[in-house]
């Protein structure tokens, strides 16, 4: 268990290593971060085993680090963070795997994708405010830099807009934090004494603090409307940095939004709760209909993106244990499917088709070139659909009836979130893969397709059985998930546990 | 022997489909047989459980329960009774059949076969799962292998109609979902038992109050629409035709002969124990729907000359009979209770009819099938002529399959629906009256297909070269026209399975 | 009472430096080549920095000496270690730029300038506090137009010096008002003469004078007219010490100025005191700084109003000062001084190489010296406040003093709000300086690789690693701040 904390360090060390081995060579590069991504996986699962679930976060580290504000170097974990961090090490592997084509500056490449892997193993392990906001921060810039760089479309304006709404929402978190430390009399910044201190402000306060913590965390999540530079910037990105994106960075605003936001302004959160619960359910549809629409391959995963993670926010908004542990259970699942899908879109179709129409696929019968992307995508999307046997599957029932107990309203909303979620994911299948439209006539014959890579099948396979395992027997989350929700701090702002 | 025989029933299938898939260099032949051998072993592990099985015995019987998913209370039940075991035999005896009809069919047959596996696997789960979670991941799982066969080897539309069908079923199954997902909120269980018990003593009822509004009904009309499109019940059918016509024809039978009764199970099973008290409420707008779907599909199919649309808008017509006498049963449940034996003869019929149509709708595609493999891929009414006097024998097993479905004394079809309109009659008489005209308009347009195709001078595609049934093209027909000789002439071979458990239902339907 | 020689050991060794290094060039290097009057010149430079640093910190903080005129506490001493470090930075950075004649010269007038900032540091009375801006101004004003091959180095000098002069003026101004109004010049005896209550007329009047020519020093809106074109026409390494060292000293002058000195008058009943002058002032240089900065094309002129945008926040730290002392403020105001020269410095070397000043000329760094895009890559995140940087813990610690003071609905509560979302604002043009230079490729006629000179390496090096070093370890210099 102790040895969590090196999931950081060993990313970190790993960046700087592929830097060094970049520039002697690719391979080197490449086998430095797929050691270094297996090593942190290796170490999750390690402790993952050992884990005792509890209520309450399990201290790791605990140093003081700046005394003149209070500040300690504080890591813990429990089953929200521990499931979390399983799920990064599972993405960054598959990321590594399905990036062994970069040629180009392949040494800068990993290192940007493994500071960012770093930074985001900090902020799951973070129990300190300010400790979770600096590598919430650390994991902002090389997000940049892996789509300015190697991406695709637009990619530098999807890497800017990308930054910006994920600076601009750390900015309205540090105002919130900042203002709640300074009002708590300014000595520290652990959970705990946070939410001790928030208690006595006054009402009003409180209802701010939360809706700028809140708000600002939101906005990295995806939720409705602030949600438009998703879209953009999973599409810019290359394939293993939407993986993370959609897969992993997305969570950590819903995670910031659970671990922070509700604990720590409970009374906030009741004032603000149909708000988000309207908007959760907004996004769930109303990405659904764009998604619907669109005729590039990628942007409709990126809005399903979109769709998937309005239900986490509504599984937040609904604030009971049953909710609440289905949208952890979403996170984990979705940062899995979500890595499979662009994964297939991204590596195994565009990097060999170069475009990604569906106007154009559709000619291409890529089911008889790409059999095995054209068998993982349909996993996928059976995955995405909510389909019982994969994880979103029993993430989304547990979603639902929490938010029957609250408001059957939204949970009605959101089945119908469901429902456009299977039209859309079978309209994608059937054209990108299936279609057999005539070739417009004059357009070149395509070259016979480069095959699937051993690296492509391993990272496609880790992902596959990772959803079929959890969707069959979600308890091996779920058995860490709802002890955690059990803590007094969680208590004291979701209301029931099980009927 | 203590083997879990349900289990075994449900995965051999699947495990089939594994090993087609592994075997990557198979010869076309070996992988049919294997494909078969696989299929064929529903029907023998079904016979081991019909030995096992006592009609007589209240509940469920081969159960197997083992907690599965502690957080959601959800258990990995498996039980059998007199409805499930009906369907599983239907099934092992459909599901060779459709293999069989699509021997001939060359392509990509490793493929097919094991997405046809997969299929029948996962209607056997339905027919056996007795918790929701694992009886949606069967009921879901279905659609996609479906998908893929209607795909990949239909007709021209078939992608479009592929579409359809999975998008209107799964549109359903969200509606299904949300309100299972209500039932978990106020009650913790999923389990069709533990939620029946809790229906028959009213605590369901006042558990989903709690909801508050009009949320109850949402709930009960969620659970509603995620079977009733899968029966289907008018107006939910609209998908039905072009899938029935566009499938491959080994789909089109398993389609009819078993996932048309995936819905009419779900109502047995789920629906109406679960919620009897709204289903009550609901029933006169269901009879309604049902009869609608009698007369109307009868009156369309007459309409049609695309022989499989023919079939496919009578297998509505045929399956809404059997929702046609559930409904008048619940209907006219109430304090004091029908008439038991009016009920138990509508239901015993409905039963009946599920296996019968199953059989004689089946053979009636593949009829259709053998006619369109002769002509080269027509099947319009006008294209064939005096097929009698061409192919006899083929025209003596049609002719079989023909007048069951019609419903003549004698054959299979007879006993059900003879049964389901006494019942009927007895509940609600108005009903069974309209409902004769769905049984006139069938008689006229089974008996137009048998006048124009194969009586009268060869025509069309029966002139030249048109050899009788050959070889493997007997293997689904024959089995299916003698069972339905035999059960027309014997049908308490099938209804010892479930009379006993008919009559527990038309004793219990004293509503609380 | 320290002894006089005691207190200024550090200043009389930098001056001891300067008539060392000017007598050496003119004996010794008489005949030699630029570069190597060049080396000589920055290498006793930098000894004569060494040899003040020890001196400083041996002294350490021993107290009041020269009867109150200056006052050797912890600040004081962690101030000019911090402008001798910062001095030094630059002195390395100058030996490897070898373009200017005069070097001598040069680092004479830079360490000059120096001992100017380190008696600001320390300075306790109004005329010793004049006396020592006024040094340093003058000395920045020549350095400002030493490069006598460009036209704009002339410029930015001749109006460096306008309204440098003209702030001058405006500080003496108000000094001899405050010294008439309360009969002091001591800072305990100001604070004393004020303690008696009401804001009279003269008073305010003498306050706006001392910040205007505070503001018009630090380059705040709206007297930072003369920032942009002298960062773009100083030669780079005046301009890393205008931007670092000298904000540096003059905001521990100010902070000493303000509080306890003039502490009493910061809001009064009546006629509103300094303080909101202050946040006005803050405020102005926010937004001019930062929307300002989004229009630039030449990397000069960005930084320069990026000094303004830095600016704004160092005087939200000033006004914060009074309740949460002093550490915060100088805290970013070394740090960003380290960052502010290694920018500076990465421009030198630049500079040096023939890279134009815009920014889309830095196209193509990444590959033409990784060294130095690895480096720009460092300072620039540091300004943008990104962790785990030091840019990013001075930036918190302000905030976090600011609303101290009242909390996010005060004034200064709404700047502190205003300044971290200007911050996303900042980081948009950031980030489209290290897009140039490590994302764009080069055009095809620029591909040759840009050697580093040793001792600018050498400096840009340090400068980085101090930067992740004090973004770790914050405690360690906020302890000596405090």
């Amino acid at each position: 268990m102790n040895a969590l904390p090196c999931t950081i360090y060993v990313s970190f060390t790993g960046a700087l290593l592929a830097l060094v081995a970049g520039s002697r060579s690719a391979a080197l590069a490449r086998a430095v971060a797929l050691v270094t991504a297996v090593t942190a996986l290796a170490l999750t699962l390690v402790a993952a085993s050992h884990f005792v679930p509890a209520p309450g976060l399990q201290t790791l580290v605990d140093r003081p680090w700046v005394d003149s504000l209070g500040v300690h170097y504080h890591l813990a974990v429990d089953g929200i963070s521990l499931t979390l961090l399983v799920l990064t090490g599972i993405a960054a592997t598959a990321g590594v795997l399905f990036s062994w084509n970069v040629q180009e500056r392949t040494g800068e490449f990993f290192a940007l994708f493994l500071a960012l892997i770093g930074g985001v193993y900090g902020v799951f392990l973070s129990a300190d405010a300010f400790v979770f906001f600096v590598f919430y921060e650390i994991a902002i810039v090389p997000k940049y830099f892996l789509v300015a760089r190697w991406g695709s479309t637009n990619r530098e304006y999807g890497a800017m807009k990308l930054v910006l709404y994920s600076f601009a929402g750390s900015a309205l978190v540090l105002a919130g934090l900042l203002w709640a430390y300074v009002a708590g009399g300014g000595q520290s910044f652990a959970l705990g004494d946070l939410a001790a201190a928030a208690v006595h402000f006054p009402r009003i306060e409180q209802l701010g603090m939360f809706a700028l913590v809140f708000l600002g965390f939101a906005v990295l999540a995806g939720l409705f409307p602030f949600h438009t530079w998703a879209p953009t910037g999973h599409v810019a990105a290359p394939t293993a940095a939407s993986m993370l994106l959609a897969g992993v960075v997305m969570k950590l605003g819903a995670y910031g939004c659970l671990r922070i936001a509700l604990p720590l302004f409970p009374v906030g959160f009741a004032f603000w709760q149909p708000a988000i619960g309207w908007l959760a359910v907004a996004g769930i549809v109303y990405a659904g209909a764009i998604a619907l629409v669109q005729d590039d391959f990628k942007f409709v995963i990126g809005y399903s993106s979109v769709s998937h993670m309005g239900f986490v926010l509504l599984g937040l908004a609904a604030a009971n244990v049953r909710a609440v542990s289905g949208a952890v259970l979403q996170m984990f699942s979705h940062g899995i499917i979500a890595g499979l899908l662009f994964a297939v879109v991204g590596r195994m179709v565009y990097d060999r088709t170069h475009t990604r129409k569906l106007a154009d696929l559709r000619t291409m019968a890529l089911y008889r070139r790409l059999p095995f992307a054209a068998g993982s995508f349909v996993v996928a999307g059976l995955a995405s659909m909510g389909l019982p046997g994969f994880s979103g599957f029993p993430a989304e029932f547990a979603i639902l009836i929490g938010t029957w107990k609250t408001s059957p309203l939204w949970a009605a909303i959101a089945a119908l979130g469901v429902l456009v979620a299977a039209a859309f994911t079978l309209r994608v299948i059937q054209v990108s893969f299936f279609g057999t439209a005539p070739a417009k006539p004059g357009a070149p014959e395509l070259a016979p397709l480069p095959p699937i890579t051993r690296a492509e099948r391993a990272g496609a396979l880790l992902l596959i059985a990772t959803t079929v395992l959890i969707g069959l027997k979600p308890d091996l989350l779920l058995n860490w998930i709802i002890p955690s929700l059990q803590s007094p701090l969680f208590q004291t702002v979701l209301k029931g546990g099980t009927p | 022997m203590n083997l879990p025989l349900l289990s075994l029933l449900v995965f051999t299938p699947w495990l089939g489909a594994g090993l087609l898939a592994l075997l990557r260099d198979a010869r076309p032949a070996a992988v049919r047989a294997l494909a078969l051998g696989f299929s064929l072993s529903t029907l023998v592990l079904g016979g081991a459980a019909l030995a096992r099985f006592d009609p007589a015995a209240p509940g469920f019987q081969l159960v197997e329960r083992h907690p599965w998913i502690g957080a959601l209370n959800i258990h990995y039940h498996l039980g059998l009774d007199g409805l499930s075991l009906l369907l599983v035999l239907l099934t092992g005896l459909i599901a060779p059949a459709g293999l069989l009809a699509a021997w001939r069919d060359a392509r990509a047959p490793r493929l097919f076969g094991a997405l046809f596996l997969v299929l029948q696997g996962s209607a056997l789960g339905v027919f056996l799962a007795l918790d929701f979670f694992h009886w949606f991941l069967f009921w879901e799982l279905s659609l996609v292998p479906v998908f893929f066969l209607i795909k990949l080897w239909g007709g021209e539309a078939a992608g479009r109609a592929a579409y359809r069908f999975v998008i209107y079923t799964l549109g359903g199954s969200a509606f299904l979902l949300l309100g299972f997902a209500a039932v978990f909120a106020a009650t913790g269980s999923l389990d069709f038992g533990q939620l029946a018990a809790l229906a028959a003593d009213g605590t369901l009822t006042a558990r989903l109050a709690h909801l508050g509004g009009f949320w109850p009904q949402v709930v009960f009309v969620g659970v509603l629409l995620g079977v009733a499109v899968k029966v289907p019940l008018y107006p939910f059918h609209t998908w039905l035709p072009p899938a029935y016509a566009e499938a491959p024809t080994g789909v089109s039978m398993f389609l009819t002969g078993v996932m048309s009764k995936m819905g009419v199970y779900a109502f047995l099973r789920i629906l109406w124990p679960i919620f009897p008290a709204p289903l009550h409420a609901a029933a006169p707008c269901l009879l309604v729907l049902a009869l609608a779907g009698v007369v109307l599909g009868a009156f369309a199919a007459m309409r049609q000359t695309d022989l499989k649309r023919m079939v496919a808008y009578s297998s509505v017509n045929h399956v809404s009979y059997c929702l046609l006498a559930l409904f008048a049963v619940s209907a006219a449940s109430g304090p004091g209770g029908p008439a038991a034996g009016a009920a138990s003869a509508a239901l015993g019929g409905a039963l009946l009819q599920l296996f019968n149509h199953g059989l004689s709708a089946a053979a009636l595609f593949c009829c259709v099938g053998v006619l369109e493999a002769r002509s080269g891929g027509r099947r319009d009414l006008d294209d064939f002529g005096g097929v009698r006097t061409a192919a006899p024998v083929f025209a003596g097993l049609c002719g079989i399959a023909m007048f069951s479905s019609l419903g003549l004394p004698g054959l299979n079809g007879f006993v059900g629906e003879f049964f389901i309109f006494r019942g009927v009659f007895g509940l609600v008489p108005w009903v069974a009256a309209v409902a004769c005209l769905g049984l006139f308009a069938t008689a006229f347009f089974l008996l137009t297909f048998w006048q124009r195709v194969f009586h009268g001078p060869r025509a069309g595609a029966a002139l030249g070269d048109w050899p009788d049934l050959q070889g493997v093209e007997f293997a689904p027909l024959v089995p299916l026209a003698t069972l339905m000789l035999v059960l027309g002439v014997l049908p308490q071979l099938l209804t010892g399975l479930f009379n006993p458990l008919v009559a527990r239902w038309a004793a219990a339907l004293v509503l609380p | 009472m320290t002894p006089l020689t005691h207190a200024l050991a550090g200043e009389a060794a930098l001056v001891a430096g300067v008539l060392a290094v000017l007598g050496f060039d003119l004996t010794r290097a008489r005949h030699w080549s630029n570069g190597a009057r060049w080396r000589a010149a920055t290498a006793l430079g930098l000894a004569a920095v060494l040899v003040a640093l020890t001196l400083v910190l041996s002294v350490g903080a021993a107290g009041p000496a020269a009867a109150g005129s200056f006052l050797l506490d912890g600040l004081g001493t962690a101030s000019r270690v911090g402008i001798l470090v910062l001095a030094g930075l630059a002195l390395l950075l100058a030996g490897g730029t070898a373009r200017l004649r005069h070097p001598a010269e040069f680092v004479a007038i830079l360490l000059l300038a120096t001992t100017g900032f380190l008696v600001m540091a320390v300075a306790q009375q109004l005329l010793l506090a004049f006396l020592a801006l006024e040094l340093a101004s003058l000395s920045l004003y020549v350095l400002a137009g030493f490069d006598r091959t460009r036209p704009e180095s002339a410029e930015a000098a001749l109006k460096y010096f306008l309204l440098g002069g003209l702030s001058a003026a405006f500080l003496l101004f108000g000094f001899s008002l405050l010294y008439g109004l309360t009969g002091a010049i001591g800072f305990a005896g100001i604070a004393e003469g004020l303690a008696r209550p009401g804001l009279t007329p003269l008073l305010a009047v003498a306050l706006v004078m001392v910040l205007v020519a505070f503001g018009f020093k630090v380059a705040a809106a709206p007297f930072h007219l003369w920032a942009p074109d002298v960062y773009q026409g100083a030669p780079p390494v005046a301009a890393a010490l205008v931007a670092s060292a000298s904000k540096l000293a003059g905001f521990t002058l100010l902070v000493r100025l303000l509080w306890p000195g003039l502490g009493a008058a910061a809001a009064g009943p009546g006629l509103p005191g300094w303080l909101p002058v202050v946040a006005l002032i803050s405020a102005a240089s926010l937004l001019l700084g930062n929307l300002g900065a989004l229009a630039q094309a030449n990397l000069r002129r960005l930084l320069a109003y990026s000094a303004i945008a830095h600016t704004g926040a160092l005087l939200l730290g000033v006004m914060a000062a009074g309740v949460a002392g002093p550490a915060p403020l100088l805290y970013y105001a070394a740090t960003y001084g380290l960052a502010t020269v290694g920018a500076f410095g990465v421009v030198a070397v630049l500079d040096g190489a023939g890279v134009g000043p815009r920014i889309e000329d830095l196209a193509g760094l990444h590959r033409r010296s990784p060294l130095l895009a690895g480096c720009l890559f460092v300072f620039v995140l540091s300004l943008a406040g990104i962790p785990p940087l030091a840019g990013f813990v001075g930036k918190f610690l302000v905030f976090a003093a600011a609303l101290r003071l009242g909390g996010l609905h005060s004034p200064a509560g709404i700047l502190a709000f205003a300044a971290i979302f200007l911050s996303a604002v900042a980081l948009y043009y950031y980030l489209g300086v290290l897009k140039a230079a490590l994302v764009s490729a080069a055009p095809s006629d620029r591909e040759t690789r840009i050697s580093v000179p040793g001792s600018s390496a050498v400096a840009l090096v340090m400068a980085a690693v101090l930067l992740v070093l004090l973004g770790l370890f914050p405690s360690v210099l906020l302890g000596l701040f405090s």
